[in-house]
């Protein structure tokens, strides 16, 4: 294990936390200013890789398929909101995560219909597809490092968007109190129509960029889902920046996990359990990392509300 | 308050005719050329299981698990290490499943207990993960490919190898008991204690209950009836597989016991018969099962949010 491995790995497990933030920031809005369970995030996430990934092969712009399948997605979601889940607000988890759940088994049909069952392939834009010489030892995929690059702007607008504009100040408002913002004359449904949008926009962009480096099929939803539910719950629900630093530390353990636990376990255990042992362990690392950050914070690392 | 009126005949011979129309489907249903429902009745028997233990911690004791499927897989991974050790007996199989079971949710429980609602419901869905991606690299059973039960184990008493019609009875009579144990344990001290901690925990608490030790005793008893749902899933599909613990299926699971009815007596039967037969007929007419089912969610979350068994129970506050 030499340190351009090292290196490459933290870099793998940095744009890995990156895109789980993308798709944590919305989750995490719309759970603290509503207080609503959106389990159907993971399907905006799906509809953003299948519509990114047709658009590419059918138009040949990769910039444009993206941004494509980001207006379309905050646009399915912008009427998903006022159909299904403005009416959900008032109801307890329990009737959000079932009738979210419900929009998943939709979404999941409908991708079915529109693009068939079986994966479809989501192309590497050709002026992306080669490596870049990082250091003299270091090739780096040139698509990796865009989606680095992207990550941490959307990261950087997002910051500027909720602490430094006139919007992100309503939404902090209604993230840390939602009742008293709405005494105080916010229009907080008006905020979190917008928020529910943006966040729409945001899995869409993440489901977009992941496209081309994971499986574009119907389920990757759900399981993306989870991950993003455990950086949200890491960080403290209603906080961007503890989704920020939630993502990059999940990323970067389950990562870590995946790439250092194996070795280390097969220096020191005999080699039929390593190979047992190794892949558990590093899937479960992150579900570890959430159990203890509960125990010892039950509301999480950066909680919104006071 | 729930009113405890004395329950009119039909509601007292009603259990009765289920459990003897149940017990003799398998007799009559091969001359009606139904034999394949067999099968699908014994699975819903089994289902009902798991949904009546999720009912038990959400619908009384508020706990809302998300979690009830990495049980079932304790469960049915237990039968198939006894398996695989040459152990032939069904009962002990099953009983060791109910152990293993039980303490796996008293490690859970006594860690996730310490968390409230959404954090309590993301806290069990971790350690589910947790169990799925072990049953996954656990590749002695076989790992993603799952563990095939090739010699079905021994009932004894008179009812030969657990699979078919031995089997169907089996099933039917321990869903029959435990159903039956549950009912009273409801009204019992216990199941009094745990709906007022479902109401007002500060409260009990002041009153001097042990909230925790209710709570946790509630856990593991629903995580060890999972477990036997587990080891009887086992048995009737002859097969395992770390697909049993995804989170769909506890996700499902909490979908089956909200559209029978929280905390209902009949809730959470009728809410896994409901889903199961919806299921089997849409499969059989389309590859697009999900979308009805989806609508059908959302339509009761909005317009029948007590469940199916509200509509038979009447408009009576949930007990």
């Amino acid at each position: 294990m030499d340190v351009i491995f090292v290196v490459e790995q933290l870099l793998n497990g940095l744009g890995q936390g990156l895109m789980l933030f993308l798709l944590a920031a919305g989750l995490t809005l719309v759970f603290g200013i509503m207080d609503t369970m959106n389990l159907a995030h993971g399907s905006l996430y799906m509809a953003g890789a299948y519509i990114a990934a047709r658009a590419h092969q059918v138009g040949g712009n990769f910039v444009g398929a993206v941004l494509l399948a980001m207006a379309a997605t905050a646009l399915v979601a912008f009427i998903v909101e006022l159909l299904v889940v403005r009416r959900l607000y008032r109801r307890d988890h329990l009737a959000q995560v079932i009738a979210t759940f419900g929009l998943i088994l939709i979404a999941d049909d409908a991708v079915k219909a529109i693009w068939g069952p079986s994966p479809i392939l989501a192309p590497t834009p050709a002026a992306l597809a080669g490596p870049v010489q990082l250091l003299v030892e270091l090739p780096y995929p040139a698509y990796r490092l865009v989606l680095l690059g992207v990550g941490l702007l959307v990261a950087v607008g997002l910051y500027l968007l909720v602490n430094h504009t006139r919007v992100g100040m309503l939404v902090r408002a209604g993230a840390s109190n939602r009742a008293m913002a709405e005494f105080m004359g916010v229009r907080v449904d008006r905020v979190f129509s917008f928020v529910f949008a943006l966040g729409a926009a945001l899995a869409a962009l993440a489901g977009a960029l992941m496209g081309p480096i994971s499986a574009v099929q119907i389920g990757m939803g759900e399981a993306i889902l989870i991950p993003a539910l455990v950086v949200i719950v890491i960080g403290g629900i209603g906080s961007v920046r503890g989704a920020f630093v939630a993502a990059l530390l999940v990323g970067l353990v389950d990562t870590a996990g995946r790439a250092f636990l194996p070795p280390v376990l097969r220096a020191v255990l005999p080699p039929a359990l390593a190979a047992d042992l190794g892949p558990a362990l590093a899937g479960i690392a992150v579900y570890a990392l959430m159990a203890a950050v509960l125990i010892f914070k039950p509301a999480g690392l950066f909680p919104a509300r006071a | 308050m729930a009113s405890h009126s004395t329950p009119s005949r039909a509601a007292r011979v009603l259990p009765w005719a289920l459990l003897l129309a149940l017990a003799s489907f398998p007799l009559i249903a091969p001359g009606f050329g139904l034999g394949y429902y067999v099968g699908f009745v014994r699975h819903a028997l089994i289902v009902m299981i798991a949904a009546t233990s999720l009912n038990f911690i959400l619908g009384y004791g508020g706990m809302a698990a998300l979690g009830q499927a990495g049980f079932i897989g304790v469960g049915a991974y237990t039968v198939v290490a006894l398996v695989d050790a040459g152990f032939t007996s069904a009962w002990g199989a099953w009983a060791a499943a109910v152990a293993v079971a039980a303490a796996v949710a008293a490690a859970i429980g006594a860690v996730s207990l310490r968390t409230r609602g959404v954090y309590f419901l993301m806290i069990t869905l971790a350690f589910s993960q947790m169990l799925h991606h072990l049953a996954v690299s656990l590749r002695i059973w076989g790992g993603d490919d799952g563990y095939g039960l090739h010699a079905p184990l021994e009932l004894g008493i008179g009812l030969g190898g657990a699979q078919g019609r031995g089997l169907y009875w089996a099933v039917l009579g321990i869903a029959a008991l435990l159903f039956a144990f549950l009912n009273r344990l409801a009204v019992s001290r216990f199941g009094y204690a745990l709906r007022g901690i479902r109401d007002n925990e500060t409260r009990m608490a002041a009153l001097g209950y042990p909230v925790y030790r209710i709570k946790l005793a509630a856990f593991v008893g629903a995580g060890a009836m999972a477990g036997l749902a587990g080891a009887l899933l086992a048995c009737h599909h002859k097969f395992v597989s770390p697909s049993l613990m995804h989170w769909t299926e506890s996700a499902t699971l909490l979908v089956i016991v909200v559209i029978g009815g929280l905390g209902r007596r009949w809730g959470a039967p009728l809410g896994a018969a409901l889903w199961l037969t919806l299921t089997e007929i849409l499969k059989l007419h389309t590859d697009y099962w999900h979308w009805p089912l989806g609508l059908l969610l959302i339509l009761i979350v909005f317009l029948a949010p007590e469940g199916m068994a509200a509509l038979f129970e009447g408009r009576r506050r949930s007990a």
